[in-house]
């Protein structure tokens, strides 16, 4: 068993930050990441971070922006520590030797982005993320922290009482990919869970293959709340074959979003009259999706995203990795033609249930990033907005889990505030699917502890589970293989769970998600090795895959109403006597159950009262 | 949660008649099992042999601990074409419709993590960013030449990380501004200047096309020393810091050991100008020691 102080799960740009700031606050830290970190998906985000460096920006415009983008359903205090911390968090980055796209006057540059009421997104050419990530990387070799790379987490290690709240981490089991060797290490004061996306879920999206909610799942299974699962952003340009993103800066840039008949349709169809294509996400999404389904798309599938007028040299100037990304994978030169561009799954805005200092309602659990909801981006997350809240909330949970003395969080989690209970019509039963020796499916439970067990011995215990799980999984001569159930349930996600969203298509996604999870009891590894496992890492990660395509489908039939990126037939208007309030999603015995608990809209000088959100 | 389930389930209240049910649910749980595995195989067997176009891909095989796979291999796959399908597609195809065991990194799809660089066709090419339709088949795929292979595609990456690691690739300056707000400036020239040393993906391309690499095993190789140029080009580091870059280069194993092959230029799938940023510390290297005479 390995013996940290706090142990990070993730290497991404929250997990980095993270770890950073444990370090910084004297904690011995370690990462446990599948990847090794400069492989990370962070690497991948293009746009830039928005932060209010400049005269003219407040963090209070921004925080204005960020709360009226969520369409009212982020928390205040989130939003407003995200804002008012990001300036110097992105200074830091600087001083720590970032590459961020320069002004003449040797200034970091900042750019207009979809929903912001200033051009406060600063960035590095089209490649913020790949720069974000190799500086925090950078800063980690410099510090010597060390990093157990190509070990999955698979479980965490909780005590078992009966309220979530009472519960505390002390650890998790991960299994060694180069080796299959099933591992404990014991986090003596935190785990902070930073893994990043869950894209995986569908089948056309910008994440990366490795972003299968692994984080999220986990905490779910181990008590922690997931919120707001519903709301999932679909960003408006991603190449159509392969889901590969182009920035939102093309279109901060100048950039034109054009139908077939060669109609600039944001103001010829009146979607966005005043900022057109610099409308918020959600908002781009469907009028695109709106363009298809009236028959003036392209092919019946995508539009055009034209950024020739904007000239050779700005572009190679700020989005020159976007002429490489469509030369590559759509085979178009943007130089001299508009690229095919359509909505794909892109962030989860939900996620576990966390506070301002990313502390979940489990004692000594923290979640930090897209993993995590505290919640700052609501129903619909600002394009440049992720960035800032990596660093931020990285760095928060970081150094709480190092023991630092922290402001007391306005959130609460768990089941400590105000809460109600909801109800959901579903056409099937929900949760576990199976029961006894088919344990596999249900994941982790808590691993089970007595008043006298030590945390050591509670990930002994949980390490002893996993591995009974493994073998079992290795053991099986026959059945059937995850890639089968996971083309299944990524199909039916995007069918039935996009953009619109229908009661019958939810439901059906419902049952597909159940027969998924009956299939997934009798799933098989057909790679009997313990090197390098790739098929028995992936059929680890498809439980995962389940427990979320399920919470983001349930959240999506529960929410009667139309908020942000969350669409419904049925329900063509913003409900806010009924609905400002977070879906929650608590494993309950195997079943999730439903709850919910109310939007906090007062923030430290103001309230925000809900408008209606126009572009 | 009070869910509604219209659909009954069952409820057996007698063990012998729970373990009857179960194992009668079990049964069906399989056959349904083995039912979609079948109609799968047939569909991938279909798949390849309507499609209009079938790539021929041979693929290295090894596994240590697998005795067939014990002596190294190559095992062919016919994969269906479809538009703008690259190694990475072709390879994930087979793995999920052929053979689940097939083994490679990869993640991102685009370029940018780094993780699937591979040896296609005699080159160092990233999976993901290599278009079948650019290559002659049959397309041989093979692990990163010069790294030991722990499985399939899968190469040992410590080495590389160690020597990215020996160049102290952290920002170091001593100039940083008093303000937690302040920026410390840095012109657009500058910026430009190292811009392409610091778009590396770590993918080990260059370290694997490179000869004196092979042969060396201390020399730090192309993309170690990109990363020290990176930092060493950066104004905002200082003349103290560039002189102990500078040291660390001109070490025995460094920029010297670099015979201009211009290999590692070639595969770089990001176009960083390898060789030329070794012959510009060379030259850096020289003026420096000149101050001395």
């Amino acid at each position: 068993m390995y013996e940290h102080d706090v142990i990070v799960v993730g290497a991404g740009g929250a997990g980095l930050r993270a770890a950073i700031a444990a370090h910084e606050e004297g904690a011995d830290v370690a990462i446990v990441s599948k990847l090794h970190p400069v492989r990370s998906h962070t690497g991948a985000a293009e746009g830039g971070i928005n932060a209010a460096l400049r005269e003219g920006d407040s963090w209070e415009d921004h925080a204005y922006d960020t709360m009226k983008g969520s369409d009212y359903l982020a928390d205040a205090p989130a939003a407003e520590t995200l804002c008012k911390d990001s300036p110097k968090e992105t200074i830091k980055l600087e001083h720590w030797g970032m590459a961020f796209s320069r002004d003449d006057d040797g200034r970091v540059s900042q750019r207009p982005f979809g929903g912001l009421s200033f051009p406060r997104t600063t960035y590095a050419g089209a490649e913020t993320g790949h720069q974000l990530l190799h500086t925090m990387y950078e800063q980690l070799v410099k510090r010597g922290i060390k990093v157990y790379d190509e070990w999955h987490v698979t479980r965490l290690a909780v005590s078992d009482e009966e309220k979530p709240e009472d519960r505390t981490c002390h650890g998790i089991v991960a299994y060694d990919v180069q080796t299959g060797q099933v591992e404990g290490f014991r986090a003596r004061n935190g785990v902070i869970l930073a893994t990043g996306g869950l894209g995986q879920v569908y089948d056309h999206t910008t994440n990366a293959v490795a972003n299968t909610g692994d984080g999220v799942a986990m905490a779910y299974r181990a008590g922690a709340p997931m919120e707001d699962m519903e709301f999932i952003q679909f960003h408006p340009t991603t190449l159509p074959s392969t889901g590969v993103l182009i920035t939102e800066g093309v279109r901060g840039e100048g950039g034109i979003l054009y139908n077939e008949n060669g109609e600039r349709f944001m103001f010829e169809y009146g979607y966005a009259n005043n900022l057109g294509e610099l409308a918020s996400r959600d908002v781009v999404s469907r009028a695109e999706l709106t363009e298809v389904n009236e028959g003036r798309g392209i092919e019946d599938e995508y539009v055009h995203l034209d950024m020739r007028h904007l000239g050779e040299e700005r572009i190679i100037d700020r989005l020159e990795n976007i002429v490489h990304l469509s030369e590559d994978f759509e085979g178009v030169n943007p130089l001299d033609a508009p690229m095919p561009v359509k909505p794909g799954q892109h962030y989860a805005m939900g996620g576990i249930e966390t506070d301002e200092n990313g502390e979940t309602c489990i004692s000594g659990l923290y979640a930090a990033g897209e993993c995590a909801c505290a919640s700052v981006h609501g129903g619909n997350r600002l394009g440049g907005n992720a960035l800032p809240e990596l660093i931020v909330f990285g760095k928060r949970a970081g150094h709480h889990a190092a023991g630092k003395d922290m402001e007391e969080a306005k959130i609460t989690t768990g089941k400590e505030g105000e809460y109600e209970l909801g109800e959901v019509d579903s056409p099937v039963e929900l949760g576990e699917a199976g029961i006894g020796e088919d344990a596999v499916a249900d994941g982790g439970t808590a691993a089970d502890a007595g008043a006298s067990v030590s945390g050591a011995d509670l990930v002994q215990r949980a390490v002893e589970d996993e591995r009974e799980t493994i073998d079992t999984l290795l053991e099986r001569e026959d059945g059937i293989q995850q890639a089968e159930i996971r083309e299944r349930v990524q199909k039916s996600m995007t069918r039935n769970v996009n953009v619109f969203r229908e009661e019958s298509a939810l439901k059906d996604a419902l049952r597909d998600i159940r027969e998924a999870r009956e299939l997934y009891q009798q799933v098989f590894v057909g790679d009997k090795s313990r090197t390098f496992n790739t098929d028995l890492l992936q059929t680890l990660e498809m439980r995962n895959i389940l427990d979320i395509a399920e919470a983001i489908t349930l959240g999506a039939l529960a929410r009667n109403e139309f908020r942000g990126a969350h669409w419904r037939k049925e329900y063509q208007e913003r409900r806010d006597e009924e609905w400002l309030k977070h879906t929650m999603l608590s494993w309950n015995d195997g079943r999730p159950e439903l709850w919910y608990k109310p939007v906090i809209l007062e923030g430290e000088n103001k309230t925000y009262e809900p408008k209606t959100r126009s572009y | 949660m009070s869910t509604q389930v219209p659909e009954t389930v069952e409820e057996e209240s007698a063990t012998e008649a729970a373990s009857a049910g179960k194992q009668k649910r079990d049964a069906k749980k399989r056959e349904r099992a083995e039912r979609v595995q079948e109609q799968r195989e047939a569909e991938a067997a279909e798949k390849a042999r309507s499609a209009d176009d079938t790539y021929h891909l041979k693929v290295f095989r090894y596994d240590p601990e697998v005795p067939e796979k014990q002596e190294p291999r190559f095992d062919d796959f016919h994969v269906p074409y479809k538009q703008g399908m690259t190694i990475l597609d072709a390879l994930m195809w087979a793995r999920d419709h052929y053979d689940s065991s097939l083994t490679f990194r990869h993640s991102c799809r685009q370029a940018i993590c780094g993780s699937d660089a591979l040896f296609v066709n005699g080159s160092q090419r990233l999976g993901c960013k290599t278009q079948l339709s650019d290559l002659s088949e049959p397309i041989r795929v093979e692990p990163l030449p010069h790294s030991d292979v722990v499985k399939d595609l899968v190469v040992d990456m410590e080495h590389f990380y160690d020597q990215m690691e020996s160049v102290e690739p952290y920002f170091q300056t001593n100039s940083l501004p008093d303000g937690e707000l302040d920026e410390q400036r840095q012109t657009r020239e500058n910026r430009e200047k190292v811009k392409m040393s610091t778009r590396c993906i770590w993918c080990s391309a260059c370290m694997s096309s490179c000869n004196i690499a092979a042969g060396d095993n201390e020399y730090l190789g192309p993309a170690a020393i990109n990363k020290a140029y990176r930092f060493a080009m950066d104004e905002r580091e200082g003349e103290d810091m560039k002189q102990r870059r500078l040291e660390i280069l001109e070490q025995e194993h460094g920029v010297w050991r670099c015979q201009t092959q211009f290999s590692c230029t070639e595969v770089c799938p990001k176009d960083i100008p390898l060789t030329e940023h070794i012959q510009e510390l060379k030259r850096e290297a020289i003026k420096n020691n000149l101050k001395f005479w």
